[in-house]
């Protein structure tokens, strides 16, 4: 079963419900005892860093997270600010980050013509690195985004996707049992579906 | 590379999808979930879901409905219609939609996008505009499909709405609508210039070259249209369809 953490912060049923038709048991929740036997995490986030940061730590599930993840090496994916909440914290606010992984997050720059947040469906390329979560990913495959701020990896090898809106800026990341997306893979139609059944079914 | 976005405007009138021309004279064009479900497969960018007699008949969202669209897509929704509170705006994001359109109550007052923009960000948040062409004197805002006028400036409007909060226009002209003719690319200039945000352009759409005008030269960062996909052919028989894999 694939826990989807739930820690009030919108609509996550998007997730699950592209889960459900790929085959892949999930559930929405944030009882300790389902995320204890959870054979696999997606951690969500929507709206701004600093809200979802203590939205998270009031949960209490914390402990138990670092646990499963950084302990017991339980497969995450973090998804959008999900995924920026993995490192160190965000240009967007003040509170730190889970520090899981050695990332930051920046804000795009104000270039020219360049309309921010970065909204609708871009296309992505792989590392070099192969990955069993983008594996059989269509070369033009794309995903939908919607976001200011941007994941910066501190060390190349941990980039999984590369995407350009202004400038290259990682897609994605995933470093040992730990990854995250910047865009919505549960709103992304095939490209989304592939991605969500390689971490549902891949032995990560 | 990054691509504007073509998005489906649907309307919704009691349980069936219909379209207008001119906001009038609705023609029944079939079931909602099943058109979404061949939007859903046709990979359409997102869509977008507009009840158009709630507003008009202080009637409250079809919350299950909009659950049952919601589940067939694979793409992000938004829906509008009747939305004038927070707790509205709550069960709706809890009913599956990523984006919550604000219209005629943003023309009374802006505190449901603020309210809704703090709880799920600006990004859920569209402020819609619909707006008429006297054959004398400039633009006016109208609400409640269009129903009544409203008596702020366009241009104060847009600025109002954006500074409450609101992370996208869309933009509709009602002179247009159904007419399949094109846009009114002077209207879009007019709001494109206005603001950071983007704007979806709506209202007159009946070609991909429609589309890529409204973006390429009147500076819209997405393309809305109803007409265009629900309708094949010069007699408008009813046909789902969605140029695949256009890039504007």
């Amino acid at each position: 079963m694939i826990a989807i953490v739930d820690y009030e912060i919108g609509n996550l049923g998007a997730v699950a419900n592209m889960l459900i038709r790929i085959g892949a048991p999930a559930e929405i929740t944030s009882d300790p005892a389902r995320i204890e036997r959870a054979e696999k995490i997606i951690l969500p986030g929507n709206g701004a860093f600093d809200a979802c940061m203590r939205n998270l730590r009031a949960t209490g599930l914390l402990p138990l997270l670092e646990d499963r993840v950084l302990r017991q090496r339980v497969p995450l994916l973090g998804i959008c600010v999900g995924a920026q909440m993995l490192g160190h914290g965000s240009e967007e606010g003040s509170e730190p980050g889970l520090g899981w992984l050695d990332l930051r997050v920046k804000r795009f720059p104000a270039l020219p013509g360049l309309r921010v947040p970065h909204m609708g469906w871009n296309e992505v390329r792989p590392a070099a690195k192969p990955h069993p979560l983008v594996r059989d990913l269509e070369a033009d495959a794309r995903f939908y985004f919607v976001h200011s701020y941007y994941i910066e990896p501190a060390r190349e090898e941990d980039v999984l996707l590369r995407a350009h809106y202004g400038i290259d800026f990682a897609a994605g990341v995933a470093h040992e049992n730990i990854a995250g997306v910047q865009f919505h893979p549960e709103k992304s139609h095939r490209f989304g579906k592939r991605l969500l059944s390689n971490f549902a079914r891949g032995g990560q | 590379m990054f691509r504007a976005r073509v998005i489906p405007c649907l309307l919704l009138r009691g349980h069936g999808l219909v379209k207008t021309r001119r906001f009038k004279d609705p023609v029944y064009v079939g079931d909602p979930v099943n058109a979404v479900r061949i939007f859903s497969e046709k990979e359409v960018d997102e869509l977008v879901v507009l009840d158009i007699d709630a507003s008009r008949e202080g009637r409250e969202p079809n919350y299950e409905l909009i659950a049952e669209i919601a589940g067939e897509c694979f793409m992000p929704v938004a829906y509008g219609g009747g939305i004038r509170t927070l707790d509205q705006v709550r069960k709706l994001i809890r009913s599956g939609v990523e984006k919550v359109v604000v219209n005629s109550a943003a023309l009374e007052s802006t505190e449901v996008i603020t309210a809704a923009a703090e709880v799920f960000g600006s990004q859920a948040v569209v402020a819609a505009i619909d707006v008429r062409k006297p054959l004398l004197g400039g633009y006016k805002v109208v609400g409640k499909s269009a129903t009544v006028e409203a008596k702020v400036k366009l241009e104060d409007h847009v600025r109002r709405v954006v500074a409450a909060g609101a992370g996208e226009i869309f933009l509709n002209s009602v002179d247009r609508d159904g007419t399949m003719g094109g846009y009114d690319l002077d209207l879009i200039r007019s709001v494109t210039r206005l603001v950071e945000v983007p704007v979806v352009a709506c209202g007159g759409a009946g070609t991909v070259e429609h589309l890529r005008e409204a973006v390429q030269e009147a500076g819209a960062s997405a393309v809305s249209a109803g007409s265009m996909f629900v309708f094949h052919g010069k007699h408008r028989a009813v046909l789902i369809n969605y140029p695949g894999d256009i890039r504007i």
